[in-house]
């Protein structure tokens, strides 16, 4: 594929995120997921998932924002997040998620620490459990509504792709630290999120075309690549041998890093994408020719 | 877009119209643009990219004049063909100062959570540099590359980090072309179009700026000017029009310019849907998983 362009230079903006980011999408899925987990748990009976899984939520939703303030160019503007809510903007909608989530989820960590006021544990729990599944899937939103083509064009897979490394992730993390004869449901959902997670990133690479293809090159590609195999891996070892501890450790972290490299390989395919205008100028290109031609047949 | 909620204080719409036809690359625009708004200098370097030397619109370049070589001929006859001059060996000089858009459904303003972007009473797209908090959004949303983040370490004077412990940070807030709204406030036209020697940045009304670039193409295509064509005129395109378009002479990408930019935002009430569906999945899977027991 090749383009006119201006120098070769880029169209649209590289992103100006840090790392923070990518580890704030993979923290804040964890966060999401864990607490869906452990409303199940608390509602099937499974305790000692139950209290694991409100932990793990609990922390990956406190480290959450302390990763999104330190990537703001003015931290100390922080709170200028809540001055509006705006449906237009997935950072601003995803701002007051991740508060009610992370208030929600520490609240209820906090009171059953301290075993005290029950009823007002039991409204945390839930607001929490309500609150995780678009904590989980509202970021594949905020990297989707931009312009950069390898993000935009993969919007109809992006909220999916992120929702189910989220449980493939949260799934994992429980089953690494809960007795392997309470944590069926974390190794299920472990394994559920990862099938679903390489359904959907196929479903995604076939959308994206010929923009797709920096997921195979640079740093997206090695980090693809990481995520594939460690997510596989991870995922066989749970279904398989997942009721022994340390064939569940071991996978269970192995599912965890691939998560992680899963949210490094979407950030860089942006930068990447970004960087070459080929990816901009000529999906663009073939727009307005299906356009015309659509005008001048019809 | 909408200034309505101005009520009696709203403006009539303005814009540039960038007729590249007559740009001589002089560059004044860039210096007064600089000098006006107090932009911060960003390194000298020479490209090698014929006279252009600034590269890209940025944080520190609020207008960019772009300078393209072809061998193609300026100008060439009735039938679409034949070079009218330029010879055996044509050679041109293209030369467009850019701008941001300030579109009509601008992505910079939907995807900033702050408020800091604001649609003024004159239609256009403007930062507030108190509340912008360097969240960096708008950057990747703009689809022209225009916004973005600035660089520079923080100088002495600077108020106090409220949070030390985070390390010293650069100025770390988003700036682009706000339209000289200090000088629009005050009556006058934007530095830019102030300084321009040629005419060829027209400041006005919006409405008004259509009408005379129609009439401007209509000119130069009689004269056969090789590929001229309007950019962002339309109120139909995929950002509802540019507050500042442009009369170009080849396709916009040569000129570093998207050939059909679409705004973001066009896509996300779906997309909020596609995300309400697989929270609901995320939901489904995990009471699944629960299935078949605790071990």
């Amino acid at each position: 594929m090749t383009s006119q362009s201006y120098y070769g230079r880029n169209i649209v903006k590289e992103p100006v995120w840090k790392r923070e980011i990518p580890l704030y999408f993979w923290t804040g899925g964890i966060a999401g997921a864990s607490a869906v987990l452990h409303g199940v748990a608390r509602v099937t009976g499974n305790e000692p998932l139950a209290k694991r899984t409100l932990f793990i939520g609990a922390v990956a939703d406190a480290v959450s924002p302390v990763l999104l303030v330190k990537d703001l160019g003015r931290p100390e503007r922080f709170l200028n997040m809540f001055r509006m809510f705006k449906v237009t903007s997935p950072m601003s909608v995803g701002s007051w998620i991740l508060l009610v989530s992370g208030g929600a989820s520490n609240t209820a960590a906090a009171l059953e620490l301290l075993g005290i006021l029950a009823p007002a544990k039991r409204a945390a729990e839930l607001l929490s459990a309500a609150s995780g599944p678009p904590l989980a899937t509202y970021t594949g939103a905020l990297v989707a509504n931009t312009s950069i083509p390898v993000w935009s064009e993969a919007r109809d897979q992006l909220p999916w792709l992120f929702g189910a490394s989220a449980t493939a992730t949260a799934g994992a993390a429980a089953a690494v630290v809960t007795p392997p004869r309470y944590a069926g449901p974390a190794r299920r959902a472990a394994v559920l999120g990862a099938v679903a997670e390489a359904m959907v990133m196929r479903a995604m690479r076939r959308r994206l075309g010929f923009v797709g293809e920096v997921y195979d090159q640079g740093a997206a590609g090695k980090n693809a690549r990481a995520a594939r195999a460690c997510t596989t891996v991870g995922a066989g070892l749970l279904a398989l041998a997942g009721r022994r501890p340390v064939a569940a450790r071991t996978g269970g972290l192995l599912v965890l890093a691939g998560g992680l490299a899963l949210r490094f390989s979407v950030f860089k395919a942006g930068f990447q994408s970004a960087r070459d205008p080929k990816y901009t100028v000529v999906p663009q290109k073939e727009r307005l020719r299906a356009r015309f031609s659509a005008s001048s047949t019809g | 877009m909408s200034t309505t909620t101005y009520g009696s204080d709203a403006k009539p719409r303005v814009g540039f119209f960038t007729d590249t036809t007559v740009c001589i690359g002089c560059k004044a625009c860039e210096v007064a643009c600089k000098e006006w708004n107090l932009i911060p200098a960003d390194g000298l370097e020479w490209t090698g990219e014929s006279y252009d030397n600034t590269s890209q619109l940025d944080a520190n370049t609020w207008r960019h004049v772009a300078f393209v070589e072809q061998r193609k001929p300026l100008r060439i006859g009735a039938d679409g063909v034949d070079a009218v001059d330029g010879g055996p060996e044509p050679l041109r000089w293209l030369m467009e100062s850019d701008v941001c858009k300030h579109c009509t459904h601008a992505g910079c303003l939907d995807a900033c959570p702050t408020g800091a972007l604001f649609r003024t009473e004159f239609g256009t797209v403007v930062v507030q540099e108190d509340v912008c908090n360097g969240c960096g959004y708008c950057v990747p949303a703009c689809p022209f590359g225009v916004i973005d983040r600035r660089d520079l370490p923080r100088s002495p004077q600077d108020a106090p980090l409220a949070l030390p412990l985070l390390g010293s940070k650069e100025d770390g807030r988003v700036w682009k072309c706000t339209l000289c709204y200090d000088r629009l406030k005050g009556g006058h036209e934007p530095a830019c179009a102030k300084a321009c020697p040629t005419d060829s940045i027209q400041f006005g009304e919006l409405d008004e700026l259509r009408e005379r670039a129609q009439k401007r193409l209509e000119k130069v295509e009689r004269e056969g000017w090789n590929g001229a064509r309007l950019y962002g005129e339309d109120p139909d395109d995929g950002v509802g029009g540019f507050g500042a378009f442009f009369l170009l002479l080849d396709e916009p990408e040569v000129y570093g310019l998207p050939p059909d930019p679409i705004v973001p935002t066009r896509h996300l009430p779906r997309l909020w849907r596609t995300t309400a569906f697989a929270a609901v999945g995320l939901l489904v899977g995990v009471a699944m998983a629960f299935a078949g027991g605790d071990a």
